[in-house]
């Protein structure tokens, strides 16, 4: 017999209550992680790590092919690096590219945001952002360098050109993907508090949707420095001062193929610095601290 | 805006006059309410009841301002409403209606800048006086994202009643919480109730909570919600909740929800 009131006896066993161990019986409630254990969590150790082994192999299998022609060795390259950059013009190609890079990285983000505020103040400003993003974003700025060499000249204004058409898409479309993501209560909070147009755009919209721009400002930064290093390989030297790209064509007209790769590598590391410095210090004092983004 | 009609003090704050929302989805232009009206008076605990569909929680964003009737109108302190302001600040059932940049004393402390209305040290006073009151004075330089859900909606609370705002509007904000915290923040907001008489105007569908909390009660019928009824439950708090009124006033409220599912069930069983 299935009875919800009366289950048969033998199912019905007798209570209990009992008074629970003090807190300080217990042991560790919480302990602080040893030191081992911090550098182990730490991303750049990591980072550290894997970088060594990748120039150890790299530096192995130089030695084992043996064509510094080629492909030189690791230490090879090292020392390429340190002279070019105490003797030679790395230095100075290095400040040129970059001066260059942050021109039309800062306009293409001055670009995408007035375009994203055009996105989300008006429905025509939508459907021209979507459009002409699907228009532009696939197609590779390096490919506009032969017209902007013919609108502005050999010189700066072209670079400046191809890097903002790079950056703007890139930029705008992962902003005002952003901006549509914010979610209906933080919106609704922001009005309730009396905020309209630009003043909530700037202090509901942009650090709601702070994730996916600084997600936009990773990749344009990226795509100006493949967008930057290409234009300079293609059009080799506009006055004097040429920048890095510059360098690593130059040489390898020499066939001095470790300083090609000092040249490369040098991209490589203002890249990553750039991604483990700065970037990586905005993440840890917004989208970190704020719980947005793990 | 029109020359105030009412006096807050000797009339009704809160007119809802024949009010008619519509809302569009990607397909229908749904009528959430046809012609509602209600009074709100001060210190009101004013509940909206009705099963989901019954359009209380846009009642309550037309009264937020976040919505504009087709028919009728809604006049706060003899304005009539026209959009979203901080003087009737709204508390969401969502968590994430803190702004997760800000700091717990920050999120109560900007509503109170933005207004203009207080200087930054008094504002600051102010911000922390109520974060007390809602018990997270070492939660103060907390972010959102580290705090249990029954503690962003104190904050929420607190933050719209550091306003002081003219009405206070609550979504279901206790809805998404578990049944313990549940009961522990109505307790909790009827004690800031007993401190300040402040005047709310509370959506919920849980019958409990709207005896409990409020002090009328306004039920409502599904699409579209019409008004059925206006109940005092003043007398009851969650001491009362054994005693007999209690339960026939719980048991009046339930036949009046589910009274088309009895006609149904009567008629299926006559008929």
């Amino acid at each position: 017999m299935a009875d919800r009131r009366h289950p048969p006896t033998a199912l019905v066993r007798p209570e209990f209550e009992v008074r629970p161990g003090e807190a300080a019986q217990i042991g560790d409630v919480a302990r602080p992680l040893s030191t081992w254990e911090r550098i182990n969590n730490h991303p750049f150790t990591w980072r550290v790590v894997i970088l060594v082994i990748l120039a150890a192999v790299w530096e192995l299998y130089a030695r084992w092919l043996h064509n510094p022609l080629i492909f030189p060795a690791f230490s090879e390259m090292a020392a390429a690096l340190w002279d070019a950059t105490v003797r030679g013009p790395l230095i100075e190609r290095t400040l040129t590219t970059i001066r260059v890079l942050l021109m039309g990285y800062a306009a293409g983000i001055a670009l995408a945001a007035v375009c994203t505020t055009l996105a989300v103040s008006t429905r025509l400003g939508t459907h021209l952002l979507s459009t002409l993003t699907a228009m532009f974003n696939p197609l590779p700025a390096i490919a506009l360098l032969p017209l902007a060499l013919l609108w502005f000249g050999l010189g700066i204004p072209s670079l400046v050109f191809v890097i903002v058409h790079s950056v703007l898409w890139a930029v705008a479309l992962n902003t005002h993907t952003g901006f549509l993501a914010v979610p209906e209560t933080q919106r609704m909070a922001g009005q309730n508090y009396g905020l309209r147009g630009v003043r909530y755009v700037m202090q509901i919209l942009i650090p709601a949707a702070f994730p996916s721009i600084l997600a936009g400002l990773k990749i344009g930064w990226a795509f100006a420095w493949r967008t930057l290093i290409a234009a300079e390989l293609v059009f080799g030297v506009s006055s004097r001062s040429g920048g890095l790209g510059w360098f690593i064509y130059e040489n390898r007209n020499q066939l001095e193929t470790a300083y090609v790769f000092a040249g490369l590598t040098t991209v490589i590391i203002i890249g990553l610095l750039v991604e483990s410095v700065v970037f990586r210090t905005v993440e840890t004092h917004t989208v970190r601290k704020w719980g947005m983004q793990r | 805006m029109d020359a105030p009609t009412t006096n807050g003090a000797n009339g009704p704050l809160l007119e809802v006059d024949g009010v008619t929302l519509q809302y569009k989805t990607r397909e229908h232009l749904v009528t959430a309410t046809y012609r509602v009206s209600f009074q709100v008076w001060p210190s009101d605990r004013f509940v909206l009841l009705g099963p989901s569909g019954c359009g209380k929680s846009t009642l309550l964003k037309g009264v937020g301002g976040f919505m504009t009737p087709v028919e009728g109108t809604m006049r706060l302190g003899g304005r009539v409403i026209e959009r979203p302001g901080p003087d009737r600040m709204m508390v969401f059932q969502e968590f994430d209606q803190l702004l997760p940049w800000k700091t717990v004393q920050q999120n109560v402390m900007f509503p109170l800048r933005l207004s203009g209305r207080f200087a930054r040290a008094e504002a600051e006073q102010r911000a922390l006086t109520y974060i007390h009151k809602v018990q997270l004075t070492e939660f103060r330089d907390a972010y959102p994202h580290t705090l249990s859900g029954g503690m962003k909606q104190r904050v929420a609370i607190a933050r719209a009643m550091a306003m002081e705002p003219e009405i206070l509007l609550m979504d279901e904000p206790f809805a998404a919480l578990d049944a313990l915290t549940r009961r522990q923040m109505q307790e909790e907001l009827l004690q800031l109730w007993e401190d300040t008489q402040f005047t709310m105007l509370f959506v919920t569908h849980s019958i409990e909570e709207a005896i409990v909390v409020g002090s009328r009660i306004l039920v409502l019928s599904p699409h579209p919600g019409q008004v059925k009824a206006e109940l005092n439950a003043h007398a009851f708090d969650h001491a009362a909740q054994g005693g007999r009124a209690f339960q026939t006033l719980q048991q009046r409220l339930h036949n009046m929800l589910f009274a088309e599912r009895l006609e149904a069930e009567q008629a299926l069983t006559h008929g």
